[in-house]
């Protein structure tokens, strides 16, 4: 369940856009085992990589903020899935032990 | 997503209404549904489901993988009445995650002594809600006992549709309310909605068991609401 606050991320990412940034949004989309991060956080970043929000306990969000930098540049949506260890392509790993799947698209582009 | 959903989208949690956003994680198109609206077919069922626990998640339908993330506006609860049951349901709430609000025109029992660290107006409801309007995601537990104070709050209640509308009193006390009510204009429908005596039937004997009972009510109210008839 999102609770809603004046200040939070849907809010920068809107205003981003109205300041004429591009903006990509990262939203965990499922989780397995312990993550700290419920499904349907976001993070949202603009294109200089500045970010708001948090898709893990800031394990992984450094990684997503550089996918999300292409994603920017070629619109193209993207779906990254961390886990522990190297069991996936990405390097990053989550200490918690669980597992996430996080979608990262372009603001503005259906 | 599109700048315009996400503006609308917005807009909605702001005005503490629910809202969702489905996307197709194949094709990035995403739309917006808000609690209230028409769904056909299995979506429907699953933007119900989906509003009623507040759970967001990823179902497939008709072969596509859809994203639904439900926005939910925290749960509140208005208290009226800084009585000794008030005292106790004010920190039951605060644990269960509840936005708090005692609201007593009396200020022999609205004193922030009683009250520590509680948003306590010791104003009438009348004019308390005027700037803190009541809406669908709160819930509001009449406990003074006296009309002059809880019957306006009440049929606010009601008129806004609180999800929670419970009222302290014995079933004789109900009656006459009723009455009342009745009189004011409120509808059968309406008054059917009023939990009175308030709180679950728990045998509860204590203020602070009395707070449990209304706590543990509000909570079913809320994790059950929409779900009448099936």
């Amino acid at each position: 369940m999102q609770v809603t606050t004046q200040n939070d991320e849907l809010n920068i990412a809107e205003r981003w856009v109205g300041e004429g940034k591009t903006v990509a949004i990262a939203t965990v989309v499922e989780t397995w085992g312990s993550a700290p991060r419920p499904v349907g956080a976001h993070l949202v970043i603009d294109g200089d990589g500045n970010f708001e929000g948090s898709v893990s306990g800031g394990c992984v969000e450094g990684a997503v903020v550089a996918e999300a930098m292409d994603v920017i540049s070629t619109g193209k949506t993207r779906m990254l899935e961390f886990g522990v260890a190297d069991e996936t392509a990405w390097e990053v790993g989550l200490s918690c032990g669980g597992r996430i799947r996080v979608y990262v698209e372009r603001l503005g582009v259906a | 997503m599109d700048i315009e959903i996400l503006h609308k989208l917005n807009i909605e949690r702001e005005n503490r209404r629910a809202v969702m956003v489905v996307t197709d994680l194949a094709t990035g198109k995403g739309r917006l549904i808000c609690e209230g609206d028409t769904v056909d077919g299995d979506l429907g069922a699953v933007v119900g489901k989906g509003f009623r626990s507040g759970k967001s998640g990823t179902v497939e339908i008709d072969g596509a993988e859809l994203f639904l993330n439900v926005h939910v506006p925290a749960p509140r609860l208005v208290v009226i009445g800084a009585v000794h049951i008030s005292q106790a349901l004010t920190q039951m709430a605060a644990l269960a995650g509840y936005d708090v609000k005692v609201i007593d025109p009396r200020t022999a029992f609205a004193t922030s002594e009683r009250f520590a660290g509680v948003d306590l107006q010791a104003d009438w409801p009348e004019d308390v809600l005027k700037d803190a309007p009541l809406d669908a995601y709160t819930a509001l537990a009449a406990l003074t006992h006296d009309p002059k104070i809880d019957d306006f709050p009440l049929q606010e209640a009601l008129r806004v549709g609180c999800f929670y509308v419970g009222a302290l009193g014995s079933r004789k006390t109900h009656a006459k309310r009723t009455d009342r009510f009745t009189q004011a204009g409120i509808t059968e429908v309406q008054m059917e909605k009023i939990h009175a005596p308030i709180g679950l039937n728990i045998a509860a004997a204590t203020p602070a068991e009395i707070a449990v009972a209304v706590m543990a009510e509000i909570i079913e109210t809320f994790r059950k609401r929409g779900m009448a008839g099936l």
